[in-house]
């Protein structure tokens, strides 16, 4: 206890001394750092705050030392991420590196792959795609058919992948092919290599949102040194399903207003007052107040689930079954929040572009419409319902 | 282990040891940081509460199983519940499970007393625990003076005594809107007016009787609170046969005497205590409702594995399975926000009131959706008397009704929360 507070007390020294004063503000989306060999900081204080932060090795705050991590305990980051809200810092970097591969690497990868990778990630140097679905591959994503043959001092990789999230931007990707054609989740391999290979096309796709995260990624040829192989030939499927549980935990985080919930829109009672009107202090539609109220009630219920797991396995009792919904649960809920926040601010929230909208109200309908890919992208809700019923509530198929 | 020496494994609070206050001073800080590691940890339960689930599941399996309560219902029994359950009970610790050692309680706490209730839900166990303990204990706890303590809690731990609040005056809760008038006639009150929905008043010793004192039928101010004898002069009591086999009176007072020495609280001050009073009810009975959702899941669960339709178990259906699966989650949500609420009684938290709202609207949805949803994936056996969902059902739709259903929870908390 008295380390901790110790801890307590030096993190906040540290982090009075070291956040830019510019880095305590709400960030829009667009001025996510996400790193990479073409990192774009959205000021010189957001290079600043990542450096200084990776240096301590806090972008990663429990991965070992000995990988560019922080070494932390469970106990001192959590210290560390609450005297980060204290002072309302912006993540200094954000990337699937960080909350996806990273963990997945150490668990699966051999010593030279983690010392390669694991400081580039942590410092922001490299950043990294997801290469798992296929045009016939979603759902049943064990399905996938990009072709991977060893040709003795290499592989060889062709085939496509879909929906590669920030393809276009990134310099690596870890992704899975067919090692064994002849069997399905045993035919599997988890590949590393570099985007800038000979042989990689990237196509962006526009979604409905107007942004163009995702993109249609080939393979033509493409070689792959052997040292990039995670783990056993043909054992990629365990590390594939591990890395989804990391991005699930990392999605579920939506449903309680986090990444992209309409940042800086305000409290859904205040947003009905400006845009609907008041009576006596009160939002003048009681119909609308009624779905409000819904829609708190069920994320404070929400909110104390995530919290009820956490504590669970911080006493020793594993993950609960709780833990299984959040995907489920806590994109549905944003997707419903979305919805709520374009009933309460009418044709305000129906703008595309342009003269006679702010910048707050076109996030709000540009976000409504990236929000509706949270019950599909990492598993679909359905696929989610498919789990618990099988795996939690054991029913037959 | 049965039932009966189960006694010893209801566990008490350890007794506080007596300090002198400078060494209370010296380990101050330590305290304190014990205390924020507890907070830290409210949603999970400890080793002594673990224990008195454990106690309260097999004693309501054993001794207050589905039977009895249809039992009660077959019999048109004139009591309603159990008696000699009742004082085993009260043996056990539950019906003192609020009350400090000092009246003979054991002061295990609300988060102790919602897992009792939500074992009590799960066998649909007739008892007094929310007219007496629930409702009448935490009021005499909060307004009474030396004298009523004494009395009433070591009647109410004992299993001695059965208490009833009087406070509903129509078909909806409305603790606002009070018409039954107490008027001062010298050292004593003239009470008059009629009260419904008195859950267990029809056997009750004594009545809790929310009255105005002063101000218009609105206010919330002039509210006071009174012990009443249900046999004094002008009393009438009627037993209402409700839905869900449990109990309930209409009451009518008219005239009647009552000494100031009855007055429970302050004068036209009652309504700070009811409020509390009324939110430790709200929590509670989510807590029973906790027990209502949880065991309905757990007997459609079973009865999709076993079912055959189409030559294979009706589980194997995806149309069930999702639905289970949506079910299961909801259920998760309402766990966490039936423990965040006890042990937000128990902390003496400010949001208190906010949180029994939410576990109050929410346990009563998924209350009416497990029922529904159960009883339609039971197909024609779930329309039957002989199988248990409907029971469910009906006391669930009881309990969503008792101190505020959904709606009105919705409203209070945007009152709340001022929008
Ligand atoms: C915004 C976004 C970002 C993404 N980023 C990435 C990325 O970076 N990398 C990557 O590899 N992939 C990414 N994806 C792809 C994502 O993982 C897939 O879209 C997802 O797995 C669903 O696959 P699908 O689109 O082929 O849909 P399908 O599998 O064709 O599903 C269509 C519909 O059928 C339902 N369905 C399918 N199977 C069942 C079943 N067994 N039972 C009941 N219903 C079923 C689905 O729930 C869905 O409603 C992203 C997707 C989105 C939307
Ligand atoms: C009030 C009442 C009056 C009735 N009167 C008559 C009468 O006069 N004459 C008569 O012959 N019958 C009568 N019935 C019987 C009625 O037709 C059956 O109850 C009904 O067909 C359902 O069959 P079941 O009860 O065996 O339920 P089950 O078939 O066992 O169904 C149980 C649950 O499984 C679901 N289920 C079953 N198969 C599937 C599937 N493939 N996919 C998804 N879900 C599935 C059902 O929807 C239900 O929710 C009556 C029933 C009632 C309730």
């Amino acid at each position: 206890m008295e380390a901790l507070d110790t801890f307590r007390q030096e993190t906040r020294a540290w982090l009075e001394e070291n956040c830019p004063p510019s880095m305590r503000t709400p960030m829009p989306e667009e001025e996510t750092v996400w790193g990479g060999r073409n990192a774009k900081f959205p000021n010189p204080d957001a290079k600043l705050w990542l450096d200084r932060m990776a240096e301590r090795g806090w972008t990663a705050p429990t991965w070992p030392k000995e990988y560019g991590g922080g070494g932390l305990t469970k106990e001192e980051n959590l210290v560390l991420q609450q005297e980060l809200r204290r002072i309302k810092a912006r993540p200094a970097l954000s990337s699937f590196g960080l909350w996806m591969l990273g963990p997945a690497l150490l668990e699966f990868a051999n010593e030279e792959q983690k010392k390669e990778h694991l400081p580039k990630i942590v410092r922001g140097e490299i950043r990294w795609c997801q290469g798992y679905s296929e045009p016939g591959a979603g759902s049943d994503l064990a399905g996938l058919q990009t072709k991977c043959e060893d040709k003795g001092d290499h592989y060889l990789v062709n085939g496509q992948k879909i929906w590669t999230s920030y393809a276009d931007k990134a310099d690596w990707i870890f992704c899975l092919v067919r090692t064994d054609p002849t069997t399905k989740h045993d035919g599997i391999s988890f590949l590393l290599f570099d985007m800038m290979s000979p042989g990689v096309e990237v196509r962006p796709i526009t979604m409905i949102s107007g942004a163009s995260p995702f993109c249609e990624t080939f393979f033509t040829d493409v070689k792959v040194p052997k040292k990039n192989l995670v783990g056993e030939l043909n054992k990629g499927w365990t590390i594939a399903k591990r890395l989804l549980q990391h991005e699930r935990e990392m999605i579920s985080g939506m449903g309680l207003g986090g990444v992209g919930a309409g940042g800086g829109i305000g409290s859904l009672e205040q947003v009905a007052k400006d845009y609907f009107g008041e009576v006596d202090g009160r939002i003048a539609s009681p119909s609308l107040r009624d779905h409000i109220t819904r829609q708190k009630m069920d994320s404070k219920a929400f909110a104390l689930t995530m919290q009820r797991s956490a504590e669970e396995a911080k006493a020793g009792q594993g993950p609960g079954a709780a833990s299984s919904i959040f995907k489920y649960y806590g994109t549905e809920l944003n997707k419903r929040r979305y919805e709520l926040l374009l009933e309460l601010m009418g044709t305000k929230a129906l703008g595309w572009e342009g003269d006679g909208f702010d910048d707050g109200e076109i996030n709000v309908t540009r976000s409504w419409l990236r929000s509706k890919g949270n019950s599909i992208e990492g598993g679909t809700s359905e696929v989610q319902l498919n789990v618990v019923s099988k795996r939690v509530l054991g029913l037959p198929d | 282990m049965s039932s009966r020496n189960a006694s010893s494994a209801c566990p008490t609070r350890p007794a506080r040891i007596e300090t002198n206050p400078a060494q209370d001073k010296a380990r101050g800080s330590h305290m304190l940081k014990q205390q924020e590691s507890r907070d830290e940890m409210a949603l999970v339960l400890t080793e002594e509460q673990q224990l008195l689930r454990d106690t309260a599941t097999q004693f309501f399996q054993e001794r207050l199983p589905i039977a009895n309560l249809r039992k009660l219902r077959d019999t048109k029994d004139a009591t309603g519940f159990d008696r000699v359950a009742w004082k085993e009970m009260a043996d056990l610790g539950f019906a003192g499970i609020m009350i400090s050692e000092k009246y003979g309680g054991t002061d295990f706490g609300p988060v102790g007393l919602g897992l009792v209730l939500e074992q009590a839900g799960r066998t649909l166990a007739a008892s007094p625990l929310v007219s007496t303990v629930l409702l009448c204990g935490s009021a005499v706890q909060l307004a009474g003076n030396a004298t009523q303590r004494q009395d009433i809690l070591s009647a109410i731990a004992a299993g001695d005594r059965v208490m009833a609040l009087a406070i509903e005056e129509g078909p909806h809760h409305n603790p606002a809107r009070i018409a039954t008038k107490a008027v001062a006639d010298g050292n004593s009150y003239r009470l008059t007016g009629s009260k419904t929905f008195v859950l267990d008043g029809h056997v009750a010793d004594q009545l809790i009787v929310v009255a105005r004192t002063a101000g218009e039928e609105t206010d919330r101010s002039g509210i006071t609170l009174f012990l009443v004898d249900p046999k004094s002069e002008g009393v009438k009591v009627t037993r209402t046969l409700m839905v869900d086999s449990r109990n309930a009176a209409n009451i009518e007072f008219r005239n009647v005497a009552i000494p100031s020495s009855a007055v429970l609280g302050s004068v036209d001050g009652g309504n700070d205590v009811l409020e509390q009073v009324l939110d430790i009810a709200r929590i509670g009975l989510s807590a029973e409702m906790l027990g209502i959702v949880q065991q309905t899941f757990d007997t459609t669960l079973a009865y999709l594995k076993e079912r055959k339709q189409f030559g294979k178990v009706i589980g194997s259906f995806q149309a069930l399975q999702h639905r289970m699966a949506a079910l299961f989650a909801e259920i998760e949500l309402c766990r966490s926000v039936v423990l965040d609420a006890l042990s937000a009684i128990e902390d003496r938290r400010n949001d208190v009131p906010q949180i029994a709202s939410i576990a109050k609207a929410r346990l009563s949805e998924i209350a009416t959706l497990m029922t529904n949803e159960g009883l339609q994936m039971h197909g024609g056996m779930g329309m039957t008397d002989q199988f248990d969902v409907g029971l469910y059902m009906k006391r669930a739709r009881v309990a969503a009704a008792s101190f505020g259903d959904a709606n009105f929870h919705r409203e209070r908390y945007a009152a709340l929360e001022g929008y």
